[in-house]
């Protein structure tokens, strides 16, 4: 499983129509799959009670719904897609910069964990799926959720733990889900949510659905017991879910040796007879053609997949983090690790597009972030009573 | 009909009712140990009767992603004392979701777990663990003492928008009561008069309802005449029917298998003291298991469970004041 692709993955339309599923679910379950919901602090919350119950109501239309992706990478062209790529990584780069401003400023507080140098796995695998296919991320999961199609805006409000964060702001960096989105789930424990993935997988299969799940995790998260056993679920029912681990070398503070004989993470499920591959987790397009491929097997019913993407995180565990544990990189070796730059090189060279396209699309994107944090800013803090009313979901009404 | 087949009733009926449901766990398909989720998987299939590995942290966290993705899961865990291995999904993950997410998910997700001592199991199957779950915002719990509750229970539990732990006892599966059929739901969050008295108020749950039952009959002898609260949810907890009792009586037992300290029935005593300390004509008084494992050697297990005796001595202490 190293060499079936010969070229980046693309979306076809037909892939994009969820026509079929949606019949696969209704004659399979037989049942209503949408009710009212008067609560607007529930908003979101009656669609994930059927899954992709807003897939069922926004699916078909969307690209048209949704205009930062309405083409879609893949969609209209290899050079427009590398260039969408590298504007997804732009804004997920300047929005990770953004932060320990907001941090210094006092206005984005607690445990911040920046993806700086991983923005080409972000890009490479969330990018390509399509709004109804459901995600699970981790602690490090902005970029995640940034190239998932998140609005910046939600996003920046929720490290602020403002009324207008994606979460109301009772969730924070580390737990953000937007199920609009399809992101379903972010934690804080590290691993625990590998699990939830295997039960949305479950869910897509029972329901027929040709819907793919991805979870994301680093390469810590493989040393628990819950990768193992939802590896071996996934395996035993075959399920549409893609493991995408994000291997940078360290866990926290300690180098990947310290915590294991296994090197490499595709040989951790090796025995399991995953689909599997390792790629360089900063070339984006070696990323979106191994995830492109394992991806359609996995929606096609061939079983579960591990795409392990070697990475460099630029930055500390935290923002605060010393990094006593280990050197700083140098120019030279940044040079050839930063996914952006790499992009940027290989596109002009390719004739992809042109350095001037480039240079707009992080202008484009250095505006789109700056614009999201200014208004994330006007947002109000959450009253009191949210934190009452959001323990317990209400009774559906009849 | 006895109390696991009335679980199992609860269950089927579910099944039949909301195609969303389904049942997961270690030999579920084969009916379990205790025969809860027999014949299940003859009538709706393998499908949705999903035999799990023993894997209990794992396929906890696949029941939570499965509930918040859209379906009603039912998961079992064999024996309570296993829920220490679901616990960081079960609060982490299925307690906090809804309300991380801003509202945005929703688990409906049911565990179905029992325990108890009693059937010399040793100390790793004997366990009443309740408090370790009723100190999490967000999850539910239930302990149902009757055939009845268990099914009506269980019913309201799966239709429930949120995770709910439902705790059976193994000791009660086998007790025979007429049950509806088909099942009527019994709404959580309201406890039941099981016996009416003026002296004294006996509040219980699960197995010790009927302990507490058997002591009211033998303090009647005496004279006293106790009134017996089967609490059934403890989260959440009916305090009204609690307080609207002692009002009346001004003494007040609380009784559980469970370890006293740090039981569930301080919670009971303290919210009690709390908003009725004026009512209380004397402290109230806890029954629960001494602070020890449950041993495996019959006659210390035998002297370790609290029952009859326990609640008899705590009530007359309360009338010694």
């Amino acid at each position: 499983m190293t060499s079936r692709a010969t070229r980046p993955h693309r979306l076809a339309a037909k892939d994009i129509t969820l026509s079929r599923w949606r019949h696969g679910f209704k004659s399979r379950w037989g049942c209503q799959q949408n009710r009212g919901c008067a609560d607007p602090a529930d908003r979101g919350a009656t669609n994930a009670v059927l899954g992709s119950t807003w897939a069922c109501l926004r699916g078909a239309d969307w690209a048209v719904s949704n205009p930062e992706r309405a083409s879609g990478p893949g969609a209209t062209g290899e050079a427009v897609t590398a260039l969408e790529l590298l504007g997804i990584m732009w804004r997920i780069r300047f929005f990770e910069e953004e932060v320990p401003r907001l941090q210094r400023a006092g206005l984005a507080r607690g445990l911040l964990h920046l993806s700086v140098g991983q923005e080409g796995v972000a890009a490479g695998t969330c990018a390509m799926l399509r709004r109804d296919d459901l995600l699970y991320t981790g602690h490090r999961g902005h970029g995640h959720a940034i190239a998932k199609g998140v609005p910046l805006r939600g996003l920046f409000a929720e490290l602020m733990g403002r009324l207008d964060g994606v979460c109301r702001g009772l969730g924070g960096s580390m737990h953000i889900v937007d199920v609009e989105h399809g992101l379903m789930g972010a934690t804080g424990v590290v691993g625990g949510n590998i699990p939830l993935a295997v039960g949305s997988a479950m869910t897509a299969r029972l329901g027929a659905r040709e819907q793919l799940t991805v979870v994301l995790f680093g390469d810590g998260a493989v040393q628990t017991g819950y990768f193992h056993e939802s590896v071996n679920l996934a395996a035993l029912w075959r399920l549409p879910l893609v493991f995408v681990c994000e291997n940078n070398g360290f866990a926290e503070f300690t180098p990947r040796s310290a915590h294991t004989t296994v090197e490499r993470v595709c040989d951790v499920v090796a025995p399991y007879g995953l689909a599997r591959q390792t790629v360089d987790g900063s070339d984006v397009i070696a990323v979106r053609e191994a995830f492109g491929v394992l991806a359609a097997a996995a929606r096609g019913g061939e079983g579960p997949a591990l795409l392990e993407c070697l990475t460099y995180r630029l930055r500390g565990h935290y923002e605060g983090d010393a990094q006593k544990y280990r050197a700083a990189i140098s120019q030279a070796e940044w040079r050839d690790r930063d996914p952006i730059a790499r992009l940027r090189r290989r596109g002009v060279s390719e004739g992809w597009f042109t350095d001037e396209a480039a240079a707009v699309a992080e202008g484009a994107a250095k505006e789109a972030v700056d614009e999201a944090a200014r208004l994330a800013r006007e947002s109000t803090a959450p009253p009191l009573e949210l934190m009452e009313r959001l323990v317990y979901a209400q009774l559906e009404p009849a | 009909m006895t109390y696991v087949k009335a679980v199992n009733a609860a269950l089927a009926g579910a099944m039949r009712a909301d195609p969303r449901v389904v049942v997961m766990g270690e030999d579920v398909a084969e009916g379990g140990p205790y025969t809860a989720t027999a014949g299940l998987a003859e009538e709706f299939g393998r499908q949705r009767v999903i035999d799990t590995p023993i894997s209990e942290a794992t396929v906890c966290g696949v029941a939570i992603g499965a509930a918040q993705s859209g379906l009603r899961p039912v998961l079992e865990i064999m024996y309570i004392d296993f829920v220490a291995l679901a616990l960081d999904q079960l609060v982490n993950q299925a307690a906090k979701a809804h309300f991380m997410s801003g509202g945005q998910l929703r688990v409906p997700l049911v565990l179905r777990t029992q325990g108890g001592a009693g059937h010399r199991s040793g100390a790793q199957h004997s366990q009443s663990l309740e408090s370790w779950l009723v100190h999490t915002p967000g999850l539910k719990v239930v302990m149902p003492a009757r055939a009845v509750d268990a099914a009506g229970l269980l019913a309201s539990a799966i239709a429930d928008p949120n995770p709910v732990v439902v705790i059976e006892h193994k000791a009660l599966y086998f007790r025979r009561e007429d049950v509806p059929d088909p099942v009527e739901a019994v709404p959580l969050g309201v406890a039941r008069t099981a016996r009416n008295g003026r002296d004294v108020t006996i509040v219980a749950f699960s197995r010790l309802v009927y302990e507490a039952l058997e002591a009211a009959e033998q303090l009647a002898s005496e004279g006293i005449d106790a009134e017996v609260i089967d609490a059934r949810t403890l989260v959440p907890f009916d305090l009204e029917a609690v307080l609207g009792s002692v009002s009346r009586t001004g003494r007040l037992v609380v009784a559980h298998e469970a370890v006293r300290q740090g039981g569930f029935g301080a919670e009971i005593a303290s919210a009690v003291h709390e908003a009725a300390f004026d009512l209380l004509r004397a402290p109230v008084q806890r029954v629960g298991a001494r602070f020890t494992p449950v041993p495996f050697s019959g006659p210390l297990e035998d002297a370790y469970v609290p029952g009859r005796a326990e609640i008899c001595a705590a009530v007359r202490a309360t009338l010694v004041s």
